[in-house]
């Protein structure tokens, strides 16, 4: 799996979009240290940015390598290596480019601006955790997504759907049903409506280590009153965790019977 | 060398494979031949572990292939289109091929048939597609292997080439190996196949030598021959 793992890693490192990824990040550190020039004010937009952009990246990207890459993994299908071990080792691979597009690009400015003299370094790490948690779920998902479809234009619909149902559409169907059923305890509804979306639960755990309170909403603040800043923290995270694992489990299921 | 023991395959409702039965001895050139979608790929893919039949088993050398992976280091395989990461450079592609396959392999002497000396630090997107090709055939036929899948081998080679890799599959045959051929190529087929593997409806309509499809169609030419046995599928 190394093998393939780093043939997949090198090839996305010395694409063009990595670099473009890698800039963007860079130059999004810089402006966004410039305009706050306060690294903790920095912290909490870039959590607002990482938070929508890094699982559209996440997305697009591992649609777009399944796709460009489907004649090559046919190659690598008839040399002798298992299936998983090839599927495995390209999603590690795009999953830790990608996170290190985005560690290096957001690491750069900050650490420049005096990062390790400052207190948001443990905030601004667990940022970038996040954001590595995100890219692995997003990547998983969108292979997913792929391997269940061999329409190249449906599969790419179906990864932004996904997306975009998660980023946006989720938090409006939330916010409309808390609206609707006013007169009900919504508190374990939107404590497990937020477990089933890794966005607002990445959200939820910047803010309760931030913490601010004004920006937790209610689901944060229901979350906080139920298990309490640090167990929060540790549970989300956890179910962060399963968001990586079962996408990656069923990826593996779907494989034993997929044809190439 | 090769068993294929009632092989049933559907893609949806498509049925590509429909209990097809197909023993293959070890040695020589077998064209496998067929009209478009009859099949041939699937069959190939299937034998590779790509493609996994609803249905039948699939034995190498007497043992079965289904869920195995190890068995792939003794064949070698040549995918129809070629087309490989575009940010590689050929000798990086060569070189991982190498490492994921730990065996003797002569790639050297390939390249220098194909001429390939002057791409081999090209970036893989900004090769023609003949050249690709090329690529194709050195990693194929790198390996020492048994048994050699070719599917369309001929795509956009230039006469040289095709020259070469015909001398190539002589010399592996003498060699005593098992090589499967699929191509639409009759030419090729009257010049390489010692035996001839005709798919139609999901089964293998015709198995024989090619004299003894010429008999059968009575028709002295192999293009005419096989043209004869395509047009029954659609009367």
């Amino acid at each position: 799996m190394l093998k393939i793992l780093k043939y997949s890693f090198f090839d996305l490192m010395r694409s063009r979009w990595s670099y473009v990824y890698f800039i963007f990040y860079l130059a999004l550190g810089f402006v966004l240290l410039f305009l706050n020039n306060n690294l903790n004010k920095a912290v909490i937009t870039l959590m607002n940015i990482i938070i929508v952009l890094t699982p559209l990246i996440g997305t697009i990207f591992g649609v777009m390598y399944y796709y460009n890459s489907k004649e090559f993994t046919e190659l690598l299908l008839a040399q002798p290596i298992k299936r998983n071990t090839i599927f495995m080792g390209q999603y590690i691979g795009i999953a830790l480019s990608l996170t290190l597009s985005l560690v290096l690009g957001l690491g750069i400015p900050f650490v420049l601006y005096g990062l390790f003299k400052s207190t948001a370094i443990f905030d601004f790490s667990l940022l970038l955790l996040v954001g590595t948690f995100l890219n692995f779920i997003f990547v998983a998902l969108s292979y997913n997504i792929a391997l269940s479809t061999d329409n190249k234009i449906k599969g790419f619909g179906y990864a932004i759907l996904m997306w975009l149902f998660l980023a946006v559409i989720y938090d409006g169907v939330f916010l409309i049903s808390l609206l609707l059923f006013n007169d009900y305890p919504l508190d374990k509804f939107s404590l497990i409506a937020t477990m089933f979306n890794p966005i607002d639960l990445s959200r939820i755990l910047i803010l309760l280590k931030l913490d601010i309170s004004a920006l937790l909403g209610y689901t944060g603040a229901v979350f906080r009153n139920f298990f309490g800043t640090n167990f929060g923290m540790i549970l989300s995270m956890v179910i962060l965790s399963f968001w990586v694992v079962l996408p990656v489990f069923r990826m593996n299921r779907k494989l034993r019977k997929k044809d190439f | 060398m090769i068993e294929f023991k009632n092989i049933h395959k559907k893609f949806g409702k498509l049925v590509v494979l429909d209990g097809l039965n197909l023993s293959i001895k070890k040695g020589g050139v077998f064209a496998v031949l067929g009209p478009n979608g009859s099949g041939k790929t699937t069959l190939i893919k299937s034998l590779l572990g790509m493609v996994i039949p609803n249905k039948g088993a699939i034995l190498l050398k007497g043992e079965s292939v289904l869920k195995k992976w190890e068995y792939r280091n003794h064949l070698n395989y040549l995918p129809q289109i070629a087309n490989f990461p575009p940010n590689l450079s050929v000798i990086e592609l060569i070189k991982m091929v190498k490492n994921l396959r730990p065996k003797e392999s002569n790639e050297q002497e390939l390249i220098e048939l194909f001429g390939l000396e002057p791409f081999l630090q090209k970036k893989l997107g900004t090769l023609s597609g003949g050249t690709k090709q090329k690529v194709n055939l050195v990693l194929t036929f790198m390996f020492d292997s048994e048994l050699i899948i070719l599917d369309e081998p001929t795509t956009g080679l230039d006469p040289i080439a095709l020259i070469h890799l015909k001398e190539l599959i002589t010399k592996e045959k003498e060699k005593g190996k098992t090589i499967l051929i699929t191509t639409h190529i009759m030419s090729f087929v009257d010049e390489m196949a010692d035996e001839i593997v005709f798919l139609l409806d999901g089964k293998i309509y015709f198995k024989g030598s090619i004299e003894a499809l010429k008999k059968q169609t009575k028709n002295d030419n192999l293009e005419h021959a096989i043209a004869n046995l395509i047009s029954k599928q659609y009367a």
